[in-house]
């Protein structure tokens, strides 16, 4: 063990031990320094100097978050002239922030407003020039409001070191600064993967979702429409937080009620599709393990990981499945099955995800994933826009009876469910894989290997006397990690579950925003909802996907089998390289594309 | 590409391939950018991206840097580059009027070329020409004793000069 220090705060003695930040060893002794550019998981920044201290000895005060701490050091958290400074500080930050927060969409769930209410300031004193930028709605998925960032730069250095997809920097200098991606592109044009993690960590509303909750309202009030919804797993998982509900309540019962209170004919569930999956990537991995075909395998759910994948790692497009992912399978389900079975023309279809993620506004929008000249899914609605919807609407959330999703989309194993976390899809395919392969059913389903949030998992089972070995990465850095390895060593596994953010969809860039008590993507709070899943699986009887009545139906009604014609016209896809010339994360490696 | 571009380009890759050798590469960034404008003038996107792929640092690196220091021109330079000496002599002796008088005269601002490619403005902190106050260079010539008139002539004799050479 290390040998403790001593530190002085506010005149108190404390031991602490040696080696840390004095925001660091403060946050252990019960302080909490205001803050602003500051997130546990990010590089120090050091760029808002909003958590300011005073130590001795020192001519001026010190950031916190970037001043180590040494034996004997006097350190002042809550003086006059300190709160005094920090309320400058903050109220220099807001002169040049558009002050419009009664119609801002973070309005009360902004971090930039609490710290101006917990600094005390109560009036303006400054009034100088504002900077004005157009805002970039050119993406689908996650657009760019300049005006209201604060240059932190958490957007910057999530985007670089978790995501390590390197597509934002602060461009220009002084009051010009900007965050932009290279080139000052527009967003659809970057190599944007549409993770949404930017918008996650801003403390105010630079970065958004692109809004389509207006769109879906007239949608919804169309009577010549007949408007079918699903969710993906991670959503009842987190929609609780929007409404003050405890992190990790599965709000699946109320979420179904009220959606159908909005407006829906139908609500299905993205797990029944989670299910379909699980069938077609188990058994083309079966196909691919046992034809000689390319391994490892890597899961194609993530529409980050996949926009991640055409830029950056084309050379293994090979190694991915061609499963379109859950939302896009149930998608193609609701306008052909769905719609045969039902007698409807599936161009009165509109067909709605509810997501926890941004990215998959993008993959909706994807030629490659049309079928008979239709989109599978028409509009994509985030955690936090449904939320949104339901206040809007005035459904009272938290008290409404639970219902049902309905059938035939909705019924969905416990398998499906677990699809929403970090590990949960290569549980669900074990789960599956190994029954359909050795044809006994695997009874310790509980895969404990894979669960849980370090960055990179490995694991392996036996099938009949062979070793499968699997590995499961989280975030698009610990992706790019794995891929690194697959790339040195190919051989060395078999079956890899790739999601693009930082533990699995319950982590998404469309959930709700942290709270007031809470950091964005804090490891309990992404452990919370994963466990509420995890329950929802324990609680089903039926735990596998291929044990799915509903999904057994439809290969009998419609699809045949696993991998059939019918399955590769409406259920898989194929990817092409997207080389952004010049903009790679680092050690990228190129290909030659043949045109 | 022209052929000469082609060549300046593979100056520029043997230039970054020397670099990329070296103990922490990336920090060559500037060097590199610093080589790529004495070649090419100013900093396209196509020499970025070759930068971004010579150094693997991501483009967005790349562009918050050249953005980030004055030096680096983002445009093509103009066949003539007025350099409007704003340093303290100059500026005393009313370099504030003749860059005004060049900004409306061209029609541009500071960092921008005219859209026929014949002209543009840098502003430059003392040329040692202190003497000769206020002073702009066109190229490498200096200009002294400058009015907005004969600023104005000067720039319409430049003008000639270039049809002339055309």
């Amino acid at each position: 063990m290390k040998k403790m220090i001593s530190i002085f705060i506010n005149d108190k003695e404390y031991k602490v031990e040696p080696e840390q930040t004095i925001m660091q060893a403060a946050d252990k002794l019960g302080f909490k320094i205001p803050r602003l550019c500051y997130h546990p998981k990010l590089s120090i920044e050091g760029a808002c100097r909003v958590c300011i201290v005073e130590v001795e000895g020192q001519r001026n005060f010190v950031a916190s978050c970037a001043f180590p701490i040494s034996d004997g050091m006097k350190i002042k958290t809550n003086t006059r002239q300190l709160r005094r400074a920090r309320r400058d500080i903050v109220e220099l930050i807001l002169d040049n922030h558009p002050q419009d927060c009664h119609i801002c969409e973070r309005d009360g769930n902004c971090e930039l407003q609490r710290l101006a209410a917990a600094s005390g300031i109560r009036m303006r004193h400054f009034a100088g020039e504002r900077k004005r930028y157009e805002q970039d709605l050119s993406s689908e998925a996650v657009i760019r409001d300049p005006e209201k960032c604060i240059l932190c730069g958490r957007c910057v250095r999530m985007c670089s070191e978790i995501q390590q997809v390197h597509n934002l920097t602060q461009s220009h200098r002084g009051f010009n600064t900007v965050v932009t991606p290279a080139y000052n592109l527009p967003m659809a044009e970057s190599v944007c993967t549409a993770c949404g993690q930017c918008i996650n960590v801003c403390p105010t509303a630079a970065f958004l979702e692109h809004n389509y909750t207006q769109e879906l309202f007239e949608k919804l009030n169309d009577p010549d429409l007949v408007k079918v919804a699903q969710f993906a797993p991670s959503v009842r998982a987190a929609i609780g937080e929007s409404f003050g509900m405890p992190i990790g309540s599965n709000m699946e019962g109320q979420l179904v009620a009220a959606m159908r209170n909005l407006g829906f004919d139908y609500v299905f569930d993205t797990q029944f599709s989670a299910d379909l999956t699980i069938m077609e990537e188990a058994s083309e991995f079966l196909h691919r393990l046992r034809n000689n075909g390319k391994l490892p395998m890597i899961t194609s759910c993530s529409s980050a990981w996949m926009k991640c994948l055409e830029q950056f790692y084309p050379d293994l497009i090979d190694n991915v499945s061609t499963c379109k992912s859950p939302m896009s399978m149930q998608g193609a389900m609701t306008k052909t099955y769905f719609a045969q079975k039902m007698g409807i023309d599936p161009k009165k279809i509109c067909s709605v995800a509810a997501m926890c993620c941004t990215a998959k506004k993008y993959e909706a929008a994807r030629p490659e994933l049309m079928f008979d000249g239709m989109r599978g899914v028409d509009i994509v609605v985030t955690t936090r826009e449904i939320a949104w919807m339901i206040k809007s609407a005035g459904i009272d959330f938290v008290n409404i009876k639970p219902q049902q999703p309905d059938s035939p989309l909705g019924l969905s194993s416990g398998a499906g469910a677990i699809f929403g976390t970090t590990g949960g899809v290569m549980e669900a395919a074990i789960r599956t894989a190994y029954e359909l392969y050795t044809g006994q059913t695997l009874v310790d389903i509980e895969v404990e290997g894979v669960r849980g949030l370090k960055g990179v998992k490995e694991g392996s089972l036996t099938m009949e006397g062979a070793e499968i070995r699997v590995a499961v990465a989280h975030g698009l850095g610990n992706a790019c990690k794995l891929l690194e390895t697959v790339r040195r060593d190919p051989q060395r596994y078999h079956f890899i579950e790739i999601m693009g953010c930082p533990g699995g969809c319950v982590g998404g860039g469309g959930q709700p925003y942290a709270t007031i008590n809470t950091i964005p993507l804090d490891d309990e709070s992404l452990r919370k909802r994963a466990q509420a899943l995890y329950d929802l699986d324990r609680g089903k009887t039926i735990r596998r996907s291929h044990d799915n009545p509903g999904v057994q139906k439809l290969y009998k009604e419609f699809l045949g089998q696993p991998l059939s014609d019918m399955s590769h016209k409406y259920l898989h896809t194929h990817y092409k390289p997207k080389l952004p010339v010049g903009i790679v994360p680092r050690e990228a490696k190129r290909i030659e594309v043949k045109e | 590409m022209t052929e000469l571009a082609q060549d300046k380009m593979t100056t520029l890759r043997e230039f970054m391939a020397d670099a990329a050798g070296r103990q922490y590469s990336e920090s060559y960034l500037i060097a590199v950018l610093h080589k790529a404008q004495e070649l090419f003038g100013y900093l396209s996107r196509e020499v970025m991206d070759e930068v971004a792929n010579g150094l693997q640092v991501p483009a967005a690196h790349i562009w918050g840097v050249a953005t980030f220091y004055h030096y680096f021109n983002l445009t093509p330079p103009g066949r003539y580059t007025i350099s409007v000496c704003l340093g303290t002599a100059c500026y005393v002796k009313g370099a504030g009027q003749i860059l005004e008088t060049l900004q409306q005269h061209l029609g541009i601002e500071v960092g921008e070329a005219t859209a026929d490619g014949l002209f543009s403005i840098q502003q430059a902190r003392c040329v040692g020409a202190c003497g000769l106050a206020p002073v702009m260079m066109i190229g490498d010539k200096i200009y002294g004793d400058l009015t907005p008139e004969k600023t104005v002539s000067i720039i319409e004799e430049h003008r000639r000069m270039a049809q002339k050479e055309l």
